[in-house]
């Protein structure tokens, strides 16, 4: 490897970069092709034919609106209190030094940091102790709490590039606190919000692990999903359900991504 | 031109009267700031966490099946049964190797990213490994279940390449092997590897984004092959990057219930044991002492990893 | 005259430094005032304590007769052209001068009118549908002036307005601070480290050094009466030497400061001296000489016969020339 040919990548390091990238996306191209598969009883490949018919069968099935439904209710939900507290903690953390930041900064990845499993459990153990009935609210508890951690890392970074000044220029043109967040801070991170708050949706939106200990009768889609993947009943609909929930993921993720694209840390990067 | 009463400041209302109250009390500011998502933290979820090392002191009346509120270590030595014990080796030993597979097929895309692609191919590359990250977590053990069905592409595609043999021998293999792909270990681990692949690109790609060329350029310029660059220049400087992303994967191995159920043996891992324990029998203190497990051994690998420098590229 | 802004005893502490440490000071309305000094000398956060964004550690602060203690920044009248100028990069031109106003409440009709005259006063009518990062430096810094002025204060304060503007332009702002200071009629407290800034538009100088007003008066005295070696070496250069070599034999144990254009080179009745080094200054030269072992600088017209390297010379000053200089630093 000399200098003079710097720019340009070996063709090895080409090849393994292109069959990971590869790696990752052919098994969600698969899940295209099997929306479309006449067969229904297995997964056999190639597809024995091509049909539309599962769209519309899935489109009449009312088990599959409610658990969507109720999914999207728990996400927004749980997006909101998240951007709530996600934003209260980061305009904390980025705008005074305290004692105990750094323990703040850790409470809040900590939802994450941990695996899932144990977040699960440790809430339904609480509510047990507590003898709090699972109910849609159970989910919402457990949702907002690890959605935190998306919004708190889009809108530090956004805090952190709000220079100091320019709030002292607000409040020394006249406005008082609430004023110079409606007017001044509150624009300035509002993209930033805006895509981590696509992000924690689209978190919530998919949740499922968590969901399984906080979760009653309640069935939200990525329930319903794991329930078909246990205990299949009618392939060729988790099939079209399995592509449109890929469809819909990718919405947030590339908004997430336009609204965030000049700052230094794109969104998403905290899942 | 001196100013007139038109342009006076406001000062009335509640809200201005809260405000001046922040502005002369900062810290009670900051307090209120911090109130609401402390508090929702630190009830809901460390009360939580807390609740559940509680009941892991607590124990199961063999003969009721209610659980006993005294403290007993009785549950903790419970885990060290064997049954359990190889619970917790087989799930350690599956979050290493995926760890160790995903280092090393997450290095060349990460490296690519970081190093030549620019402008267009840079954010086809950050795209391109967000999708699959943010992609429904089920729709990708969907789509392996898919493909490692006995019908499915993967076997197809063998047969078409007349490779039924070579999978048909690996399949043999004891322990690893099995019935067919589906329901092996081998299986397990290429859906975790799939699954958590993108959270190992990230970090090490921001690792090696603060590698500067000129560094690889120098230890050339020294004569250093390849290869030793690789090894004592490149490799130490991405380390952390490494260690960042070893936290996602090695964790959310560790934790993952739903993976080994759908595809793999009927052995279980921890996430399956404290899933069964807390539902079917439950017994929610064995299910806490097994969560426990992964606490301590994540504890102690973000403690390695903090003194590796390994949070600055999160 | 009416006191616009007067420090009794302010002390601001940040644990044990001592960022101001006792200002005494009374500033008059319509003055254009100075604040001069080194970084870290005190003079921003002096500026910082009568915005409001600072709050006296002890002492008392004074705005108009009323106290300041307490009151927020945006309860004060008082506006801040900001260093760094802090525009609102989310808003055009217009609305930034018109931020002030938007806050009172004024409609919107006025207020795009009030601001779109604060614009004409620092000339940049027309700019208004503009971003800041559209302008250029000098532009956004009549952007940052017009937005104060747009509030009606009746101080304006200006944090090393001119420091990111290259030479020309900086001439340029400060003659035109000076005319709307004139035609506003308001206060005007100015920071800066530049003491030929400070020297031509103020009005009084405060000079600051380790958190005190080492010295305050008129732009003539403090450079021809300097109190201190600090305020004689930092506002212009100054040769620091024994008042009896100065020729004042009755002050001994003092030291004067001797500017380097009171020095003439004289053909009689002058002190014997040699010329150690030149530089060429354009209108003039500057002399480095020794006298009895004493090196000495002085300013001479570049058209007159230059004297060489090494060359001896007459050379004379007149003993009220000389300024006897307090014993502190």
């Amino acid at each position: 490897m000399y200098s003079s040919n710097n720019n340009r990548a070996p063709m090895m390091l080409k090849i393994s970069a292109a069959t990971g990238l590869l790696f990752l996306h052919l098994p969600i191209l698969l899940i295209f092709i099997y929306a479309f598969t006449t067969e229904e009883k297995t997964y056999q490949w190639p597809p024995p034919g091509f049909t539309l018919k599962w769209f519309a069968v899935t489109w009449g099935r009312s088990d599959v609106w409610e658990a969507l439904g109720l999914s999207v209710k728990v996400a927004s939900i749980s997006t909101v209190i998240a951007l709530v507290m996600g934003t209260l903690c980061a305009a904390a953390v980025s705008r005074s030094k305290f004692f105990g930041r750094e323990t703040i900064s850790l409470l809040v990845i900590l939802p994450i940091a941990l695996p899932g499993i144990i977040t699960g459990i440790a809430l339904r153990s609480a509510f047990n102790l507590a003898e709090i009935p699972f109910s849609f609210w159970t989910i919402i508890l457990g949702h907002a709490t690890f959605c935190v951690v998306v919004i708190y890392n889009n809108a530090v970074a956004r805090f952190r590039r709000i220079s100091s000044s320019l709030i002292h220029a607000s409040m020394d043109l006249g406005a008082n606190g609430f004023q110079t967040f409606r007017y001044v801070i509150l624009p300035n991170i509002a993209t930033s919000l805006l895509a981590g708050g696509m992000l924690a949706f689209a978190l919530s939106f998919d949740e499922v692990i968590v969901t399984t200990f906080t979760a009653g009768q309640q069935t939200t889609l990525p329930i319903w999903m794991l329930e078909e993947l246990v205990r299949p009943r009618q392939r060729p609909v988790t099939n079209v359900v399995a592509m449109v929930v890929v469809l819909v993921t990718f919405i947030p993720i590339l908004g997430a991504y336009y609204l965030t694209r000049n700052d230094d840390q794109i969104a998403g990067h905290g899942k | 031109m001196i100013s007139s009463a038109i342009y006076a400041p406001q000062r009335s209302g509640s809200v201005s009267v809260f405000s001046d109250y922040c502005w002369r009390n900062p810290r009670m500011f900051l307090f209120l700031l911090l109130l609401p998502p402390v508090l929702w933290l630190g009830i809901i979820y460390l009360g939580s966490l807390f609740s559940l090392l509680l009941q892991s002191f607590y124990s199961i009346d063999e003969f009721t099946g209610l659980i006993k509120h005294e403290f007993t270590l009785k549950t903790y030595r419970e885990l060290l049964h064997p049954a359990n014990l190889d619970i917790v080796v087989r799930t350690v030993s599956m979050a290493i190797i995926v760890t160790i597979a995903a280092a090393i097929i997450a290095f060349p895309i990460a490296y690519y990213a970081a190093r030549y692609a620019r402008g267009k191919w840079k954010v086809f590359f950050y795209l391109g490994v967000m999708l699959p990250l943010w992609s429904s977590y089920l729709v990708k053990i969907y789509a392996w279940k898919l493909i490692l069905a006995k019908e499915g592409i993967l076997n197809w595609f063998l047969a078409k390449l007349h490779l039924t043999w070579l999978l048909e021998s690996v399949l043999s293999i004891p322990i690893i092997g099995g019935n067919s792909l589906s329901v092996s270990y081998i299986g397990t681990c290429l859906v975790f590897l799939y699954v958590w692949l993108p959270f190992m690109i990230l970090p090490l790609q921001a690792a090696l984004e603060r590698v500067p060329v000129k560094l690889l350029e120098a230890s050339s310029d020294l004569g250093s092959k390849s290869q030793q660059t690789f090894r004592h220049v490149l490799l130490p400087l991405a380390m952390p990057g490494l260690i960042a992303g070893s936290i996602f994967t090695f964790s959310l191995t560790l934790g993952d219930y739903i993976i080994p159920q759908i595809i793999g043996s009927s052995r279980l891992f921890i996430g399956q044991a404290v899933y069964s324990h807390q539902g079917i029998a439950g017994n929610i203190p064995l299910a806490a002492a097994f969560s426990i497990v992964p606490i301590i051994i994540m504890a102690f690998y973000l403690w390695m990893a903090k003194r590796q420098g390994a949070f600055d590229v999160l | 005259m009416t006191i616009s802004v007067a420090f009794s005893k302010v002390c601001r502490y940040y644990d044990d430094i001592k960022a101001v440490d006792k200002v005494d000071l009374s500033i008059e309305e319509g003055e254009f005032f100075a604040m001069l000094g080194p970084s870290g000398s005190g003079k921003t956060t002096c500026l910082r304590l009568i915005a409001g964004f600072e709050q006296p550690t002890s002492g008392h602060i004074e705005i108009f007769g009323e106290t300041a203690e307490g009151v927020p920044p945006y309860q004060r009248d008082v506006n801040t052209v900001f260093q760094d100028y802090a525009l609102f990069p989310h808003m055009n031109v217009l609305d930034n001068v018109g931020f002030g106003l938007m806050i009172r409440g004024i409609p919107k009709d006025e207020r795009n009118h009030e601001a779109e005259k604060a614009l004409q006063m620092v000339r940049l009518s027309g700019y208004g549908a503009r971003r800041p990062s559209e302008l250029s430096g000098g532009q956004r810094q009549r952007v940052a002036v017009a937005r104060a002025i747009a509030n009606k204060p009746r101080v304006l304060l200006l944090d090393e307005p001119l420091g990111a503007l290259d030479l020309k332009l900086r001439e340029q702002m400060q003659d035109e601070l000076k005319e709307l200071q004139k035609t506003l009629g308001i206060t005007f407290i100015f920071v800066t480290h530049d003491q030929g800034e400070a020297l031509s538009m103020a009005d009084r100088i405060a000079v600051f050094n380790n958190g005190k007003i080492i010295q305050i008066g008129t732009p003539k005295d403090i450079y021809q009466r300097p109190e201190t070696q600090f305020v004689a070496n930092f506002v212009g250069s100054s040769n620091i030497v024994a008042a009896d070599f100065a020729g004042l034999s009755d002050r001994k144990d003092r030291l004067v400061s001797l500017r380097p254009e009171s020095i003439k080179q004289v053909d009689s009745n002058g002190r014997e001296a040699i010329v150690i080094s030149r530089s060429y200054m354009g209108g003039s030269t500057r002399l480095n000489v020794e006298n009895n072992g004493v090196r000495l600088n002085m300013v001479i017209q570049s058209n007159t016969g230059l004297p060489q390297d090494g060359e001896k010379i007459l050379i004379s000053w007149d003993p009220e020339q000389a300024h006897l200089l307090s014993n502190d630093q």
